[in-house]
């Protein structure tokens, strides 16, 4: 069983930050703060969805993780990329040139993740058949959303679909068939190609898994924009084996419904990390009809919206649809048996333990007596939510004030107040206000960074 | 050393029903109590703040918690109940129809409560109000 993971794949770039409040604003953990002018985010809370990355107006946040150059260790280059990869080309592109250009990059096998899907559609329907206790049953496909349930709603972690995600299924499939071929397990590099920050941090450090069976992770966008680079404009012969068991229900994996409308009981599809707490909330309270499958994605548009795509995220989920259609139906395409057992039996996940980040003390007198500073705390500040502290809104920053990591001078207005009782000087609030917005900030300065709304 | 809280609850409005349990909910959780308690005490005040809604004309929630338990009493002015044993019995329900088109009335309420509180102690006049309350051990 893993704890919460430290290791986080957004990172802020100090250089870039100019400390305004938009990522603090959207974090669905609140899990940023401002600090001498930068965002810090709290990798305890952090779940990796990628909304401050979205909204941030100064390019600030970056994903640092490239084995782009790592690939030349092994003799075997398999990339994998989820089929949602191909939905972001514009129209004129076709799947044989990304191939091609794939294999002009260096890989020696180019490999779509989501095949054999019937195996994982299978996996899941007997789960569903063998785990009764528990309505509805959540996909764990979202990592952001799994790690949202494990450190928000601990109670509902006993809904998650302990499978695999369809990354660990094709990279068994794809060891297994080059095994086949005569190739050595550790002569293989499995390279996955990522659509999301939660997708990163899900390979390099999975929950509900020991070690991850993926060797790499190659951000989407980079790659997108080194096949934009190197793609040719003749059709090459196609190459049906990267595709050899691709199916209808596999290219819509990803996409909204892409697993609910596999359930021809009651299911629901959410898209959405916003949407996605609403309804969390709701069922822990059992304030939900009967329901048997959930699916619950962080971006909306599920993976079409990835941070690491390039394209728009409508225009992606209608290129699939369309490929789709020219696709067989999984349970026409389900390859040999042999190997079907070995990748089957790695499918199974390891249970998730909760994490506590969000409790005030572990001793419950504690606890209380913190809470009950909180509520006294809550009457001092003006419930304004302005972010000028540095914390998303009042009712954070008097948790901040008791776990001791902001003290009550960060409020501006209770400032004010006292300048105006005459208890500080002037001088004393504004180098307070310079703690959290950095030295310098409040200069008059034309050409200052965000000002003028750059980003919207 | 004891955390207070109070709520106040507009008798026919659907719309914010919950508002309350989602707030105790989120203390409870900061409290570190177990989730398993959590789910019983907010099913149990959800279901009492809905009856609020659903057959009052206003009402109070106080909640209390200290280290052993959490108290809940919820105060309203409004219809009050006539014969709680009654009240009690599952499947029994004077909600009107429109409150039961909107999914709730099943008369379900307080058969649930009773099922996930560790005691339930309600009095009520006909014609001015109903007192619940719920107390729950951790």
């Amino acid at each position: 069983m893993n704890s919460t993971s430290k290791y986080h794949a957004i990172k802020v770039d100090p250089a870039k930050c100019f400390g305004c409040t938009h990522c603090m604003k959207v974090c669905p953990t609140e899990a940023i703060r401002i600090r001498n002018g930068l965002a810090v985010i709290n990798d305890q809370r952090c779940v990796d969805c990628g909304n401050c990355m979205r909204v941030c107006p100064a390019d600030a946040f970056y994903i640092l993780q490239d084995d782009l150059s790592r690939i030349y260790d092994f003799k075997y280059r398999v990339v994998l990329f989820p089929s949602v990869m191909i939905g972001q080309f514009p129209d004129h592109i076709s799947e044989g040139q990304i191939y091609q250009a794939l294999l002009q990059l260096g890989f020696t096998h180019v490999f779509e993740v989501e095949q054999p899907i019937q195996w994982l559609i299978e996996a899941i329907r007997e789960y569903h058949r063998d785990h009764t206790d528990h309505r509805p049953l959540i996909s764990s496909f979202c990592p952001a959303i799994v790690r949202l349930i494990q450190i928000k709603y601990p109670s509902l972690i006993d809904h998650i679909v302990l499978v695999k995600a369809p990354h660990d299924l094709a990279a068994h499939f794809a060891i297994e068939k080059l095994k086949q071929q005569g190739a050595r397990e550790e002569e293989i590099g499995i390279f996955y190609v990522a659509p999301c920050s939660a997708k990163i941090v899900a390979v390099r450090r999975p929950l509900g898994e020991k070690e991850s069976i993926v060797n790499g992770v190659i951000n989407m966008n980079e790659l997108y924009n080194r096949v934009m680079k190197v793609v040719s404009k003749e059709e090459p012969a196609d190459n049906p084996a990267c595709r050899e068991h691709l199916t209808r229900e596999g290219i819509l994996w990803c996409l909204p419904r892409g697993e609910a409308r596999l359930f021809k009981k009651r299911s629901m599809a959410i898209d959405g990390i916003h949407n996605v707490v609403k309804m969390l909330e709701k069922l822990e309270i059992d304030d939900v009809p009967e329901i048997d499958f959930l699916e619950l994605r962080s971006c909306d548009q599920s993976c079409a919206g990835g941070i690491l795509l390039s394209g728009n995220r409508f225009l992606t989920v209608e290129r699939l649809q369309r490929r789709s259609r020219h696709y067989p139906l999984a349970a026409e395409n389900s390859p040999e048996q042999e190997i079907k057992e070995k990748v089957v039996g790695r499918l199974a996940a390891d249970p998730i333990a909760p994490a506590q980040v969000f409790r005030l003390d572990a001793d419950l007198a504690r606890a209380i007596e913190k809470m009950d500073k909180v509520n006294r705390i809550i009457c001092q500040l003006p419930a304004i939510d302005c972010g000028a502290c540095g914390a998303p809104n009042c009712h954070a920053l008097a948790e901040d004030m008791v776990m001791g990591m902001a003290k009550m001078s960060d409020c501006i207005y209770l400032q004010q107040r006292w300048q105006k009782e005459g208890k500080i000087t002037s001088n004393r609030a504004f180098s307070n206000l310079e703690k959290t917005w950095g030295e310098g900030r409040f200069e008059a300065d034309c050409n200052k960074k965000g000002a003028r709304n750059e980003g919207f | 050393m004891a955390v207070e809280l109070t709520y106040q609850v507009k008798g026919g409005d659907f719309s914010h029903a919950g508002d309350a349990s989602s707030q105790v909910k989120k203390v409870l959780k900061q409290l570190d109590i177990d989730p398993k308690k959590i789910k019983s005490i907010v099913i149990a005040l959800y279901e009492a703040e809905v009856n609020v809604v659903a057959h009052a004309l206003e009402g109070v929630i106080r909640v209390t918690v200290d280290e052993e338990k959490i108290t809940m009493l919820l105060t309203d002015r409004g219809a009050g109940i006539p014969d709680i044993e009654l009240a009690m019995r599952e499947g029994y329900s004077t909600a009107s129809k429109e409150v039961r088109e909107m999914g709730f009335g099943a008369g379900m309420g307080l058969p649930n409560i009773k099922r996930n509180t560790d005691l339930l102690e309600i009095t009520s006049e006909p014609g001015q109000g109903t007192t619940v309350k719920m107390v729950n051990f951790f």
